[in-house]
């Protein structure tokens, strides 16, 4: 074996290796490093502090919040999207024209940009010119006030997120049902099973990995929901809206705690982290049928 | 047990009509092999049976109840797919008594019947594995366990070994015989291949293009074809064909017209001698195909290429032979492919013929 033969490999694959040190791996680690410093992105110098700047953030009532904020616009988000996306894609798995073009037109939203989505529902949403209260208002209910009352502004960022996800859950349990061969089906009806059997004992199971695919991919995406906020509520009124990402972008660039910033980007990491682990075991003790 | 009748049955996809006036009668127990090429609606005549598919015109009846809007899961009918069909996420007992769950039969007697049948086709120790982990004949024993275990009174198999190897195939085969001959079931059987239906029907419906060329029994659709489609089908090889145009040497005496004329690769003769008397072909040794105890030659003569199969027989090595077909086994078919039985008198023709009759 020549030198050549033996490097070669580890040529082909460095241009990956490098990309991903440059930007994945190092910027984690100098995270990490960051999260023990007290600075403020400009001065020379950076004080060590250890552990301090964790102390203080789960001191800090306004961190539970945000926490508090981010686990209840995750779970909202992540089971109305897959809720309803299923329902969807059990109704539009046919082949007609009809159905062709309701999975194209909820599956627009996710081509679009968040800032244009999230402008278009801030005037959808707005309490005194918006359609929605228009809507609301012709019905003859009382009208809400949407993004500006604390105890409405995270559940009109569901809202949008629903919507935005949809379309692409929805399409991806459709490609899931449509991997079921149509012989199951048949099978199941010689064996006389009722639809809800089918759609329990067979169908879902055979779809979990899908499910569980999607619920992660919602998760993780809801965990760092970030552009809505920015855009639509600045994480107000009275911090009802502020997540876990807002917050460090808060912190990191407007109020140039950077390493305080970092201890927060450090514990969403550990989030993001766990969750990925528990969603690789339950794949692959639980899901992974074939 | 069941006796199934098909009458007027058409089916159309679209505007695409795949069956028309389709009429047939499967015998109470018999083992009945629906055989054809692709496309020929043997298939999607097997599902309407089993209501998977929703005939256009005509009545289905099993037994003396006509099943036309009975659903699949009420017709008392079992499958076996081509592809298995198990349910991926269920072991090997959840597959087999689904079935069972579903009709409500109680635990205790779902458990005898998944024991029994399971010792029947050889799955007892696999029962708690699920389906990925088996291998393609064990997988297709577990789709005949799930039939077998509602006792159905119609079996249908719908190309159920065309997945599996060779020598599995062959295996499976017998054991199907041997299935049938036991439970005295009536089953339907779908198959493209030809050897497979006459191995194990007792009854086989050729089909083409939607229409029934024949159905007869095995030793019948050899022996006695109804037509061309059905002579060049069945026999391995199948029967040799050709256009009358391109016959020499054959004197005949009737007064129908006649198409084509045919012969059993095996009924003809290698380089006879004088004393054999039939019509005789000259031609060239193609290929031989020499699988032991025959021999198959293909034959290039000045009528076409042609197949001679001989038993127990030395290699022939010369290149060119002389082919004798005795009288008595050529067929003949009319311009229309249809059989012509009686009224031919077949003769070599005179040379020295000049001012006869």
């Amino acid at each position: 074996m020549t030198l050549w033969t033996k490097l070669r490999p580890y040529g082909m694959v460095a241009p990956a290796i490098i990309v991903f040190s440059l930007f994945f791996i190092y910027p984690i680690f100098y995270m990490i490093y960051l999260s023990m410093f007290d600075w403020n992105f400009v001065s020379p110098t950076k004080t060590f502090v250890g552990l301090q700047n964790f102390r203080d953030l789960l001191a800090e009532e306004d961190f539970r919040k945000v926490l508090s904020n981010t686990t209840i616009y995750t779970v909202l988000t992540v089971t109305l999207t897959t809720g309803l996306a299923l329902l969807l894609a059990l109704w539009l798995n046919k082949k007609s024209l009809f159905h062709g073009f309701v999975q194209g037109a909820i599956f627009s939203p996710h081509i679009i940009s968040l800032v244009s989505i999230s402008l278009l529902w801030s005037w959808l949403m707005d309490p005194e010119y918006g359609l929605l209260n228009w809507v609301i208002g012709l019905a003859g209910f009382d009208k809400l006030q949407w993004l500006s009352h604390p105890s409405t502004a995270l559940v009109s960022l569901v809202m949008v997120a629903v919507w935005k996800g949809l379309g692409y859950n929805a399409l991806v349990f459709i490609a899931g049902l449509q991997s079921i061969p149509a012989d199951i089906y048949e099978a199941a009806s010689l064996d006389r099973s009722k639809p809800w059997t089918t759609f329990t004992k067979l169908i879902l199971p055979m779809l979990s990995p899908t499910i569980f695919f999607l619920v992660i991919i919602n998760m993780i995406g809801s965990f760092q929901v970030f552009e809505t906020i920015a855009i639509m509520t600045q994480g107000g009124p009275i911090n009802s809206t502020n997540t876990l990402v807002y917050y460090i972008y808060e912190y990191g660039f407007r109020f140039f705690k950077i390493g305080y910033a970092s201890a927060a980007g450090v514990i969403l990491l550990v989030i993001v982290g766990i969750l990925t682990i528990i969603y690789f075991k339950l794949l692959s003790n639980r899901v992974h049928y074939r | 047990m069941a006796k199934i009748e098909l009458r007027n049955i058409s089916k159309k996809f679209k505007d695409d009509t795949v069956i028309q006036n389709l009429n047939l009668t499967i015998k109470d127990g018999s083992f009945t092999v629906l055989v054809g090429p692709s496309g020929c609606g043997k298939s999607t005549t097997l599902r309407m049976v089993a209501g998977l598919e929703q005939q256009s015109g005509g009545d289905i009846w099993i037994d003396d109840k006509c099943v036309n809007d009975t659903p699949p899961g009420l017709r008392d009918v079992a499958m076996v797919f081509q592809n298995y069909a198990l349910y991926p996420t269920m072991s090997v007992r959840g597959n087999i008594e689904f079935g069972l769950k579903n009709r409500g039969v109680a635990k205790a007697d779902r458990d005898k019947l998944v024991k029994d049948i399971s010792e029947i086709v050889g799955l007892a120790p696999y029962l708690d594995k699920k389906p990925q982990s088996l291998s393609g004949g064990q997988r297709q024993r577990v789709a005949l366990a799930r039939a077998m275990v509602k006792q159905p009174k119609v079996f249908i198999l719908d190309e159920p070994l065309s997945n599996l190897d060779a020598k599995l195939r062959g295996q499976m085969r017998t054991e199907l015989i041997q299935l049938h001959k036991r439970l005295g079931t009536t089953f339907v059987y779908v198959t493209h291949d030809q050897v497979e239906a006459m191995s194990m029907g007792d009854e086989i419906v050729v089909m083409n293009k939607g229409v029934i060329q024949q159905a007869d029994s095995p030793m019948k659709l050899y022996n006695d074809p109804e037509n061309l489609f059905t002579a060049e089908f069945i026999g391995t090889p199948a029967m040799n064909t050709m256009n009358m145009k391109d016959v020499q040497g054959l004197d005949i005496q009737t007064s129908v017209s006649i198409g084509f004329m045919g012969f059993r690769p095996e009924q003809a003769l290698l380089n006879a001698g004088p004393e054999a008397r039939g019509h005789v072909i000259e031609g060239e040794i193609v290929t031989r195909e020499s699988l032991g105890a025959e021999q198959i030659y293909q034959i290039r003569a000045r009528g076409g290429v042609f197949f001679v199969k001989t038993f127990l027989a030395p290699l022939e090595t010369a290149d060119r032979v002389k082919v004798t077909i005795p009288y008595e086994h050529l067929f003949y078919f009319g311009l229309g492919g249809e059989r012509l039985r009686s009224g031919i008198e077949a003769g070599a023709r005179q040379l020295v013929a000049a001012g006869g009759v």
